[in-house]
């Protein structure tokens, strides 16, 4: 799918649609949510673009705290301040809590059947591969960058080989490539304002 | 669980919640440290099995915090053998701590963006918000990486094969994601992987 073809967003009617919206993306986010965040509010909500996700999720992924909290909290203010943010993260936490809570405690009693921990492991996988797609994504975006293709794709690289390979602590990572990317980025920047 | 007690976890997870760059699974060690090594509230086998529990169910990975005061207020009222107050206990604890972990952040990300808002147009902040994005999508890979190598610590190749057709499928098909946990539970529960 082309990002073109989804470059102007709707918006949530409600709070109510916040609440219930994101309790249904909590409840169906394996792995984490990131991996069906980007497919309900992108591909199927039309809430965001695929280009203002990217940069709603850069931001909550830079800001401390859990990210898709971050996102929640973000994007239900922006509709309808802090009640919306209140609502949006509710969605999130409360009934993926309390269904968490039931896995706790079913997990107990079925722990110790190998078919179960070998389903676990087959779903585990499934889950990583969706976190992947979601981040393989952004390969159109990242080939338009305004530091220009190879540069970019280098970034990219060196973050995942830093954070993935060489299990550098985030904060080093996001220190040394997002400075680096940054400063490259505004530079691009002057000089196309300039022009 | 004394006053002190709950008041020093209270504060701790909302500093957690404050270093928390990079998401929930980013302050997991220093969880270990706090729980398991010093507090001693929490077993290893209690505290990766929150872990890998929280990881494979459905909701934010920040539920894990939840999971650790479920488990820490159980243990602390005596167990299941203490019954309706233990369970009560767990279910306060879970609270209290998922309250500390995502508050904190989430009033700092809602001003953020309020502040940036009114300076949308500055080239700092353009640069930002596009610079970022390299190092995004290398963190997003490098998160799914390091799942795939949770659950498939030995490299096996059929995990390995299930992960990369999961991604495929993702990307080329709008079939449900809940479609692909369940074939990955199946594939993994009849190949005994």
């Amino acid at each position: 799918m082309s990002f073109e073809s989804l470059a102007v967003s709707k918006a949530p009617r409600s709070r109510t649609d916040l609440f219930v919206s994101f309790t249904w993306l909590g409840l169906q986010g394996f792995g984490g949510v990131l991996a069906v965040v980007q497919r309900e509010i992108v591909d199927r909500k039309q809430w965001m673009t695929l280009s203002e996700f990217a940069e709603e999720w850069a931001l909550a992924q830079t800001l401390p705290g859990p990210n898709v909290v971050n996102l929640s909290v973000m994007f239900g203010g922006k509709h309808f301040g802090p009640t919306g943010a209140l609502a949006a993260m509710a969605g999130l936490l409360l009934f993926p809590g309390l269904l968490m809570l039931a896995i706790v405690l079913s997990f107990q009693a079925f722990a110790h059947v190998p078919m179960v921990a070998s389903a676990l492991h087959g779903m585990g996988v499934a889950a990583a591969g969706m976190v992947m797609a979601a981040g393989w994504r952004f390969g159109p975006s990242l080939l338009q960058h305004p530091i220009g293709r190879p540069l970019a794709v280098a970034l990219t690289v060196v973050s995942f080989v830093l954070a993935a390979l060489m299990h550098w602590p985030l904060v080093k990572v996001i220190g040394l490539v997002g400075l680096v990317s940054f400063g490259l980025t505004w530079w691009r920047l002057q000089a196309k304002d300039s022009t | 669980m004394t006053l002190a007690l709950f008041l020093d976890l209270f504060m701790h997870f909302c500093m957690l919640s404050l270093l928390a760059v990079g998401g929930a699974l980013a302050i997991v060690p220093e969880m270990h440290r706090y729980l398991v090594t010093d507090l001693q509230l929490l077993t290893e086998t209690t505290f990766s099995q929150s872990v890998t529990l929280a990881q494979i169910a459905p909701g934010p990975n920040i539920l894990l915090v939840a999971v650790m005061g479920w488990n820490i207020g159980l243990q602390a009222a005596g167990g299941f053998e203490a019954g309706w107050t233990a369970m009560g206990m767990g279910v306060l604890m879970a609270t209290s701590l998922l309250i500390a972990a995502v508050l904190p952040s989430s009033l700092l990300s809602y001003f953020t963006v309020k502040w940036l808002q009114l300076h949308q147009h500055a080239r700092s902040v353009r640069a930002f918000r596009s610079g970022m994005l390299p190092l995004v999508m290398g963190l997003m890979l490098s998160a799914g990486w390091l799942l795939q190598t949770a659950s498939n610590p030995t490299m096996d190749w059929r995990l390995l094969l299930i992960c990369a057709l999961s991604m495929l499928l993702v990307l080329k098909t709008r079939v449900h994601l809940l479609w692909l946990m369940l074939g990955g539970a199946v594939l993994g529960a009849v190949l005994g992987l």
